[in-house]
């Protein structure tokens, strides 16, 4: 998945309704009336909701029956882990530095505690 | 059994609730973590984003002290935080807000505690807890370097032509 795919992925999920829509669909596949029925909303706003979920390549739709059942890519959650693993490795590099900064403290008390005792 | 003495950093973010929970590990005594913590001088060496140059504009770390840094690229400033500390115990536990100034309607309460495992090792743990899961969900996914904003702004099109 290319970073603008993720981004693409991620602005799509930024927004809760979305996120809920995900959520209903993780259970299991439903219809465009099925998923506008819990928030009370036209079935335009929840298509116009699923529009950006398919762009962003999280949902698809089957083409053939009349009912186009939603279906969500399990990917989605590979996507999240990739987040959080993106994060993560920020936060690593980050340490990684802090490693270094403490390893030249170890290496200033020491020399001063050398200083100290001669 | 592997010998190992991993220090990879851990991250959780609860499915429920708008937290981040950060684990790491160092080879050093948590007083010297501590240290390089709270002391400007040292903070400045590794704190802030990758490939950019810190400026600690102020810090005054003592309980309800505050703070301002910025991180600056090619002389210019790409981002700044701010925030105080709320609590500052020497050697076991740092509070402090935490405030991105490019999302100012947005704070995080940070939680830091600094675990003595013995063998001069620490373990810090960094809670952060934020007002939503969509701040948290952002602040995950800002481990993006770009197309994060692009994308809110595209994202604030879309909604304002839903209305």
């Amino acid at each position: 998945m290319t970073e603008v795919q993720l981004s693409r992925a991620f602005t799509a999920l930024a927004d809760p309704t979305r996120r809920d829509i995900v959520a209903r669909l993780s259970v299991g596949d439903a219809t465009v009336g099925e998923l506008a029925k819990p928030y009370g909303v036209s079935l335009q706003a929840v298509s116009k909701h699923l529009k950006v979920l398919e762009e962003a390549g999280l949902v698809s739709r089957s083409r053939d029956a009349q009912r186009r059942p939603c279906h969500l890519e399990a990917e989605v959650f590979d996507l999240m882990t990739a987040w959080i693993e993106r994060y993560r490795r920020q936060a690593e590099e980050r340490f990684q530095r802090l490693d270094a900064v403490l390893a030249a403290m170890d290496q200033d008390t020491t020399h001063q505690q050398t200083g100290a005792a001669s | 059994m592997t010998a190992t003495t991993s220090n990879e950093t851990r991250i959780e973010a609860d499915p429920k609730l708008p937290t981040i929970r950060i684990v790491r590990e160092f080879d050093a005594p948590p007083a010297r973590v501590y240290r390089a913590w709270t002391d400007p001088d040292l903070v400045v060496q590794w704190l802030g984003p990758k490939d950019t140059s810190m400026k600690i504009d102020y810090w005054d770390a003592r309980t309800g002290g505050s703070y301002r840094y910025s991180a600056w690229r090619d002389g210019v400033e790409i981002a700044a935080f701010y925030g105080s500390f709320h609590e500052v115990r020497p050697d076991r536990r740092l509070v402090q807000t935490f405030t991105f100034e490019g999302y100012p309607d947005g704070v995080s309460l940070e939680t830091m505690v600094f675990e003595d495992l013995g063998n001069g090792r620490t373990r810090t743990t960094a809670l952060g807890v934020v007002d939503s899961m969509e701040s948290r969900d952002a602040i995950l996914a800002s481990g993006m370097d770009r197309g994060v904003i692009e994308g809110y702004q595209k994202l604030d099109a879309l909604l304002i032509s839903q209305v």
